[in-house]
């Protein structure tokens, strides 16, 4: 499986995890867990294309900041995104999000995320040659 | 965790020594069982936090301790801006301003009974709660401005509630020195539609029977009585708290370099409190604070119009709201010196003891109410602080349960229908809009509190006042 994403455990909060042969990749992964954290992945249709970007001057304060924008673009569109394409360059991200309004009776989301901690943050290449991405989300 | 690794001075008082770089000891206020649960990562991120620079006395976690992120969940902390004290966005949270207020109906239990359905179905359909879901207002520029300026009182000027309700909100309900123009516009348009919505997770509203009283005197100066029913709203800042903590989080890494400050972890970062990013962020969090207070304020009127619409002329009598993720500058005495410090409560609840001026008249004998929610299948408490408070954790006590699984766990090991039958046959009613949400909230995945209250109680934070159980619920 080159890009796949999990959960990890967290008391209070969720651990999101994505790899991918690209650290790109690895963050659309990270992504797609945040929203299969709020619902069923393949209930969300891809409709509207949203762009999104940000920036950083370190691979790891690039996570947190991607998804921080991500989780704020929720909040202020309330939308869901299922389909995540991103581009990273010199300590700058690009991404497209492609997702639909919040529809809470076919959704059933189960939880609002309020924002990406630095907490067990790790943005690594794998001895395999896959990156990973990880970061707890506060929900 | 295992209580080896800590100094026990009484049943509920267990120290951590200052190693390594800590300025202070931890204190950790809990029983032997408590800790055992606990994880071990609690007294790493209280030894965490008790390495900053300008901490005071101790680093101190509460009975419902739990691991968070930089500070633990549980965690208490006063910082002295005289001595280079900091301000850590990350010792507040990212739901500021989370809080509980409860009020009282003043009616017998039985008498609502028959009509539980009907009022848990209409507090559903009327309550904004869940992801997606939209307040009654929308609020534009000037308004927002007004609204993260004066808090709950601009929520009582716009009709939701009276100037009564205000008196029974600490800092009657106006978080001072609010700085609106600290507040990102991201922060400002995630808020555009969620004032009066009750948000996710472990949010709630409940309607609670109060099943016994522990102190007489001190429930009848709340007016509580056995059977009578009250109303519990678990909610906070929404999408502009959650912001204001992601952007400040981030401009407080480069403020702790550079102003030369060694972090033992990212998730501290910090500034010194007499900085330009210490003061912004103090202004961007009394404003999100302002805006959990209007929020609950809006919350309370539409379950009160919910309520009379069911039960014909019955108001719903505010007693209390407490906030449990904040930082506030406080009168305190230490070594029998007045100061005023900066105190972080992190999941903990101010607890003022009798007689503080903080306090409307009418409880200033009793002491604050303190507020402690439980779960939706176990039972909330209300208790009151006390005078030997001031001298345990700067007056502060416990804020709820405390989590001993994780979602993921709790939505592996229980069915949200499951859940809500097995409530039901206990005589409990929930409403949600999310069975999965519904599931990550089993009263299974929570502390024991009675335990964490026992413990409160026993080291001397607050008294036990009464308890209260849930006849019908509300979850995001």
């Amino acid at each position: 499986m080159p890009a796949t994403w999990e959960h990890f455990s967290h008391p209070a909060d969720a651990g999101v995890r994505g790899w991918g042969l690209t650290k790109a990749a690895a963050f659309a992964q990270c992504a797609l867990a945040v929203t299969a954290l709020i619902a069923d992945l393949a209930a969300v249709a891809p409709h509207l294309a949203v762009p999104l970007a940000c920036e950083a001057d370190n691979d790891e304060a690039l996570l947190v900041n991607w998804l921080s924008a991500l989780i704020c673009e929720m909040s202020v569109r309330n939308m869901l995104f299922s389909r995540f394409e991103v581009e990273i360059g010199e300590g700058r991200l690009t991404a497209t999000a492609w997702g639909e309004p919040v529809d809470p009776a076919r959704h059933q989301p189960a939880v609002e995320v309020k924002g990406a901690t630095y907490h067990e943050l790790r943005v690594a290449q794998l001895d395999d040659g896959r990156w990973l991405a990880q970061c707890v989300v506060d929900v | 965790m295992d209580p080896a690794r800590l100094i026990r001075k009484s049943a509920t008082e267990w120290w951590l020594e200052p190693h390594g770089a800590m300025r202070v000891p931890g204190v950790l206020f809990a029983d032997e069982e408590l800790i055992r649960e606990m994880d071990d990562q609690v007294l790493d991120q209280m030894a965490g936090v008790a390495c900053l620079p300008g901490i005071v006395q101790a680093s101190f976690a509460m009975p419902d301790a739990h691991r968070g992120y930089g500070f633990p969940i549980g965690g208490v902390a006063a910082f002295d801006a005289d001595a280079g004290g900091v301000v850590s966005a990350g010792g507040v949270g990212f739901d500021i301003s989370c809080g509980v207020r409860t009020a009282l109906s003043k009616q017998p239990a039985d008498e609502i009974r028959p009509r539980l359905e009907r009022l848990a179905d209409l507090l559903l359909a009327r309550i904004p709660a869940g992801v997606g879901s939209r307040g009654p207002l929308r609020l534009g520029h000037g308004e927002l401005e007004a609204m993260l300026t004066d808090g709950a009182a601009w929520a009582v000027r716009r009709g939701y509630g009276t100037a009564r309700d205000l008196e029974r909100i600490e800092g009657r309900g106006i978080a001072a020195d609010a700085d609106p123009a600290q507040v990102s516009p991201q922060a400002k348009s995630r808020q555009a539609e969620e004032m009066g919505t009750l948000g996710s997770g472990n949010h709630y509203l409940e309607v609670q029977e109060i099943v016994e009283i522990y102190d007489a005197p001190l429930a009848a100066l709340y007016g509580l009585r056995v059977g009578e029913v009250a109303v519990s709203i678990h909610c906070g800042s929404r999408g502009l708290g959650h912001q204001v903590a992601t952007d400040y989080s981030r401009r407080m890494v480069a403020a702790a370099a550079r102003h030369g400050i060694a972090l033992p972890d990212r998730e501290l970062a910090c500034a010194p409190l007499r900085s330009e990013e210490g003061q912004a962020y103090l202004g961007a969090m009394n404003a999100a604070i302002n805006c959990a207070l209007a929020n609950r304020q809006i919350l309370l009127e539409l379950v009160r119009r919910a309520w009379r619409e069911v039960f014909r002329g019955v108001d719903l009598e505010l007693l209390y709201d407490v906030s449990h993720n904040t930082c506030r500058l406080e009168d305190v005495t230490q070594d029998g010196q007045p100061h005023a410090f900066y105190i972080h409560r992190k999941g903990a609840t101010r607890a003022f003891g009798p007689g503080h001026p903080d306090l409307p008249p009418e409880l200033r004998a009793a002491g604050q109410p303190v507020l402690i929610g439980g779960t939706m299948g176990t039972a909330s408490y209300i208790m009151a602080g006390t005078a030997e408070s001031a001298g345990r954790a700067w007056s502060s006590a416990c804020h709820g349960a405390g989590r001993t699984m994780s979602r993921t766990q709790a939505s592996r090991q229980w069915q949200g229908r499951a859940v809500m039958d097995d409530l039901a046959r206990h005589g409990i009613l929930i409403r949600t809009r999310s069975f999965r949400g519904l599931a990550e909230e089993a009263p299974g995945s929570y502390k024991d509190v009675d335990r964490v209250v026992a413990a409160t109680a026993a080291a001397g934070l607050a008294r036990k006042v009464a308890r209260l159980v849930p006849l019908a619920c509300v979850k995001g």
